[in-house]
């Protein structure tokens, strides 16, 4: 290592380097496939489960926190500058930076707590985007021909407005869960727990096996979780696909 | 505060402070030489442009930690894993903005431009490239932002970065180190994501601004 001319920033990065050397000396096989199976239902399949389950409480929280903001905002436009701006400036906050916000200033505990507040406040911007987007999206004629049939507001909104507006506010869903599996990976370090577990044990205990398979897992899931609901997103929208049928 | 304040008169301050914004210009510029030209070069298919966009989904899905230590076999520890990880991360946002920006053109403009005699690099240069410049700078301001934050990760394999900073003060339990940290990042990334606002606008043709105020 060209430690003479470039010396380490920090003590960590010295840490890391004489930890890899020492590694790289030793030259053993890059995957211990025999503690890969030995733990596998002990320590791999639990984070990867507590990982979804993180990510699956926190695009809830978002999506009950979004929905009826969105709503609001596509009803009273006065608003929509001010929220996109608020869920603007936390979606722009590093997450790491975030999550040390979080503990040091708001004074979480480290746990699941802040790491789930931080992930809810990164879905936000582009649900309640696409909240609003989808519902603008919904032509003119067909909310006339609804109060023509003499709905209510109300039936307009939960019957009309808001089925027609699901695709798009699925494909917001889509995009704030891929971003919140990969940010999750970084909330382990502030004991989230998950599959980001795997990665910094795998680094702090010198094991390429275990960040390697927290690595592998955590991209494999955030590119299920994109073609999950790319499906759903399709399948929300049979029009268009009809539309593409018949052309 | 006085811990505090002491952190940005540190000697590696200054050296983690510019080794981050070096790692994340180098990022967004390679990022750029890259994507640019690919969306380019799908212009004119439209299934090369659908393969486009669909690698540049799934490129966005990997998580930025994931594809940081994912590079340690094949750049060890320090700075260029941390930049060749983080260049990758940032071209999916600008790959998918230049090619759906080229391509959502009109194609009433562009068989104008053909009507007036234009060549297609004329076309390309002169119709295409400025009208679409709009959603390619959103684009690019995505990628630097998500560029300026995944940086901050570097400190995990040994790039330094100001991301040490926010490691040391976990370590040391120290609330005034983790925040010096933090808070310059946050600040950095703000000012990434105001500069590109500003070049977004900059760069929207003046017909195109005349044209949007006019629809309101």
């Amino acid at each position: 290592m060209d430690s003479a001319d470039d010396p380490p920033t920090s003590t960590l990065a010295l840490l890391f380097q004489s930890e890899f050397a020492s590694e790289e000396q030793q030259n053993q096989g890059f995957i211990d496939w025999g503690w890969l199976a030995d733990n596998f239902t002990e320590d791999v399949v639990p984070a990867f489960f507590q990982h979804i389950f993180l990510c699956f409480v926190s695009l809830g929280i978002a999506l009950v926190i979004a929905v009826p903001l969105g709503i609001l905002c596509a009803r009273y436009r006065a608003l929509y500058t001010p929220v996109t701006l608020i869920t603007g400036f936390f979606y722009t906050i590093p997450s790491f930076a975030m999550f040390t916000l979080l503990i040091f200033i708001v004074g979480f505990s480290v746990g699941k707590t802040p790491a789930i507040i931080a992930l809810v406040l990164y879905s936000l911007l582009v649900m309640v985007r696409n909240v609003v987007t989808g519902l603008d999206s919904v032509p003119p004629e067909t909310k006339d021909a609804a109060k023509g049939m003499g709905l209510t507001d109300r039936q307009i909104l939960f019957g009309v407005e808001l089925p027609l507006a699901l695709p798009v506010i699925v494909a917001g869903m889509r995009i704030a869960m891929v971003t919140v599996i990969g940010i999750a990976v970084i909330g382990a370090y502030i004991g989230a727990g998950g599959l980001g577990d795997l990665i910094f044990d795998g680094i702090t205990r010198d094991f390429p096996t275990l960040w390697f398979t927290g690595a592998v897992l955590s991209t494999l899931l955030a590119i299920g979780a994109d073609l999950v609901f790319v499906r759903i997103e399709r399948m929300l929208s049979p029009w268009s696909r009809r539309a593409r049928g018949a052309t | 505060m006085q811990e505090f304040l002491q952190v940005f008169q540190r000697e590696d301050f200054i050296r983690n402070f510019i080794v981050h914004i070096e790692i994340s210009v180098l990022a967004v510029l390679f990022g750029v030489l890259v994507a640019i030209p690919v969306a380019i070069a799908v212009n004119r298919s439209d299934s090369a442009s659908t393969i486009a966009i669909n690698i540049g989904n799934l490129g966005r899905a990997i998580p930025s930690l994931a594809l940081l230590v994912l590079m340690f076999p094949f750049f060890g520890l320090g700075f260029d894993n941390a930049l060749f990880a983080v260049t990758l991360l940032g071209i999916p946002p600008i790959l998918i903005n230049a090619v759906v920006g080229l391509r959502q053109v009109n194609p009433q403009t562009l068989d104008a431009a053909k009507g007036m005699g234009l060549s297609g690099r004329q076309i390309l240069s002169g119709v295409q490239v400025p009208i679409a410049a709009p959603i390619i700078f959103a684009g690019i301001r995505t990628a630097a932002v998500q560029v300026v934050a995944s940086v901050t990760l570097g400190t995990f394999v040994g790039a330094g970065g100001l991301g040490d900073y926010i490691v040391e003060g976990f370590q040391r339990n120290s609330t005034e180190i983790a925040l010096a940290g933090a808070l310059s990042v946050a600040f950095l990334a703000l000012i990434t994501e105001i500069l590109f606002a500003g070049l977004e606008r900059g760069f929207t043709p003046k017909g195109l601004r005349i044209a949007a105020k006019r629809g309101k």
